[in-house]
C-alpha cells in the first residue's frame, strides 16, 4: 500500500511494523508527530504495545532500558536537547546491550534557540555505543527502522535512526507501507539470550571491577565491528523481499567519478542534483551519502574513495576546534591507504540554513580548483 | 524455580567465558557487606510486636523472620537505620558499633 506521509509519520510506522511492544517518549519540535500517531495507534488498538508517558526523555530511555532488559522490543524518539538529556542513558542502552531502536530527528542544539536541523546533537552521540543511520528519504526512514531491530537484536546493540529536522521531518513523500505479514517474516520476534526474569534471577548493571569492564568494553567493539557486514547482509535480505537496497552508503555515479562528494542525510539528496549538473558540464562527479555513520563503514567508504583524485566532505555539523565530524571520519579512515585523494572539508547549513544546489556548485568550485588544502574548514554560505 | 548459584566470586580468565552484558552470576552471599557498618541496629524483642515493618523495608534483605520474629542477619546489614526509623513500637536502637 502507498501512502504519502511525512517523514516523522515514516518512523511511527517502522515502530508499528516492527511490532514494538512498549514505547516511552517525551515530545520535542520536531520530533512530536512520531509519538503522536503512536500513542493514537496504541489507544486504537492498531498496535499492541505499552505506551508509556513520562516527564523527561531520561526517564523515556530509562522506561525503554527496563522493557527491553525484561524481553521487549522498545522504541522511543527525541531530538537535540531531548536527546542530550538522555546522554546517560544511552551509555546505559549500549553498555547494557539493550537493543532500543530510536528515532533522532537532527535539530540545532541550543543555545541560539533553534528547532532546525543541523547534526550536532546525534553527532555529540558518536562514542556512546550506538549504531547510527542518516537517513535521506521517508521511505529509507521506514525501511531502516525495520532494518535496524534485525541488527540491533542481532548484536543486541541499540540503533538510532537520524532524519533532518523539517527537510525531512515534515516533508511529505509518497512511501510504500510493507505488508505486515512480510514484515514478520523478514522480522522475527524479540527474543534475547538474557533477560531480567524472576523465573532466573540476575542484577544488572551493577558493580564491574577492572578484572572485567575492559572486557565487556572489548566485546561491545568486537560485536560493533560486525555492524556493517550485518547491514549489507540484512539489507540484501530486504531487498529480495521488499524490493528496496539497504546498504552502508549509497553510491551515486561514484564507478568512474573523478570528484566526489560525501554526505549524509538530505543534503545527499541534493548533492545528487548537484552531480547531474556537474556531469553535464563534462565533470566526472559522483556522490557518496554515507548511512551507516556508526560503526563507520571503513571498508565501503576505503574501496570506494581510494579511486577517485579529488573527495569534497559536507558536514552539517562541526566539532568546535576541530573540523567537521565527517570531514574528521573520512580522512582517518582514508589515513596510510596506498592511494590517498585530496580530501575538502565544507561546513555548510548549520542551524537550518539551506543547503542548495548552488551551495553544491560552490563547493565544486573550491575544490577542483586546488591542488592542495589549504583551510581547515572551508565555510559555505557564511556572511562574513 | 530460582536458580541461585552458588555463594563466590567468579573471576574470569578469558573474555570468551564472560557474557556481553554486566550481569551478575553467581548470588550476591560472597559479599558480607556487614563489614561495611559503622551503628549497628539492636531490637528489643519485649517491645516489638511482630509487625514485620523492618522485614519490608530493610533495602538489603537482611532481617529474617525466624519463628515469627525479626533477626537481623549482621553478616550482610549495612547499619543504614531505615528499620529502626520505620518500626512503629521504636523498638530498635542504633548503637555504635565496636572495633
Ligand atoms: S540497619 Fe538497614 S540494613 Fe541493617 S537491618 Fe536495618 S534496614 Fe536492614
Ligand atoms: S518493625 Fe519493630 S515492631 Fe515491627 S517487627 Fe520489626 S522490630 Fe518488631
Amino acid at each position: 500500500m502507498k501512502k504519502v506521509i511525512m517523514g516523522n509519520h515514516a518512523l511511527s510506522y517502522g515502530a508499528m511494523l516492527s511490532r514494538a511492544q512498549v514505547i516511552a517518549a517525551y515530545p520535542i519540535t520536531p520530533q512530536t508527530q512520531v509519538v503522536e500517531l503512536l500513542s493514537e495507534m496504541c489507544a486504537d488498538g492498531t498496535l499492541n504495545a505499552k505506551f508509556i508517558k513520562v516527564e523527561s526523555e531520561h526517564s523515556a530511555m530509562a522506561a525503554c532500558l527496563g522493557a527491553s532488559l525484561a524481553g521487549a522490543r522498545t522504541f522511543t524518539a527525541t531530538s537535540a536537547q531531548g536527546l542530550a538529556l538522555m546522554h546517560e542513558m544511552l551509555h546505559w542502552a549500549a553498555g547494557g546491550r539493550m537493543p532500543v531502536v530510536m528515532g533522532n530527528i537532527n535539530r540545532a542544539m541550543a543555545p541560539g534557540w533553534s528547532i532546525w536541523a543541523d547534526q550536532n546533537d546525534s553527532l555529540s552521540e558518536r562514542d556512546t555505543g550506538w549504531i547510527q543511520f542518516y537517513c535521506a528519504s521517508n521511505q529509507e526512514v521506514l525501511d531502516t527502522v525495520i532494518q535496524a531491530y534485525k541488527v540491533s537484536e542481532k548484536l543486541m546493540i541499540p540503533s538510532m535512526i537520524v532524519l533532518d529536522a523539517f527537510t525531512l521531518s515534515h516533508t511529505y513523500e509518497v512511501v510504500e507501507i510493507p505488508d505486515q505479514s512480510l514484515v514478520d517474516q523478514y522480522l522475527p520476534p524479540f527474543n534475547p539470550p538474557w533477560r531480567l526474569t524472576p523465573d532466573d534471577p540476575h542484577a544488572f548493571g551493577g558493580l564491574t571491577s577492572p578484572d572485567h569492564y575492559m572486557e565487556l568494553r572489548y566485546k561491545l567493539q568486537k560485536d560493533m565491528e560486525k555492524v556493517p557486514a550485518l547491514v549489507e547482509e540484512t539489507g540484501k535480505e530486504y531487498e529480495k523481499m521488499f524490493g528496496r537496497y539497504l546498504g552502508q552508503v549509497e553510491e551515486y555515479l561514484c564507478d568512474d567519478a573523478e570528484f566526489i562528494f560525501v554526505t549524509s542525510g538530505t543534503a545527499g539528496s541534493t548533492a545528487r542534483v548537484a552531480v547531474d549538473e556537474l556531469r553535464q558540464r563534462g565533470i566526472k562527479a559522483g556522490n557518496l551519502r554515507i548511512r551507516l555513520f556508526r560503526p563507520f563503514p571503513f571498508e565501503k567508504v576505503r574501496s570506494i574513495l581510494s579511486r577517485v583524485p579529488r573527495v569534497a566532505v559536507l558536514d552539517r555539523n562541526i566539532s568546535y576546534g576541530h573540523h567537521g565530524i565527517f570531514y574528521q571520519e573520512v580522512k582517518s579512515a582514508m589515513y596510510g591507504q596506498p592511494s590517498q585523494p585530496l580530501i575538502f572539508g565544507f561546513i555548510a547549513g548549520l542551524g537550518g540554513r539551506d543547503i542548495t544546489r548552488d551551495s553544491f556548485r560552490e563547493i565544486a568550485d573550491y575544490a577542483l580548483s586546488r591542488d592542495r588544502v589549504e583551510e581547515e574548514i572551508v565555510w559555505i554560505g557564511v556572511k562574513k | 524455580m530460582s536458580r541461585k548459584k552458588e555463594a563466590r566470586k567468579i573471576i574470569f580468565e578469558s573474555e570468551k567465558e564472560m557474557p556481553p552484558v554486566p550481569m551478575s552470576l553467581g548470588s550476591m552471599l560472597h559479599n558480607r557487606t556487614g563489614a561495611w557498618r559503622n551503628i549497628k541496629p539492636v531490637i528489643d524483642l519485649s517491645k516489638c510486636i511482630k509487625c514485620g515493618i523492618c522485614w519490608k523495608f530493610c533495602p538489603d534483605a537482611s532481617i529474617d523472620i525466624v519463628d515469627e520474629w525479626p533477626q537481623i542477619n549482621y553478616d550482610y546489614c549495612k547499619g543504614c537505620g531505615l528499620c529502626a526509623e520505620e518500626c512503629p513500637q521504636k523498638c530498635i536502637t542504633m548503637v555504635e558499633e565496636e572495633k
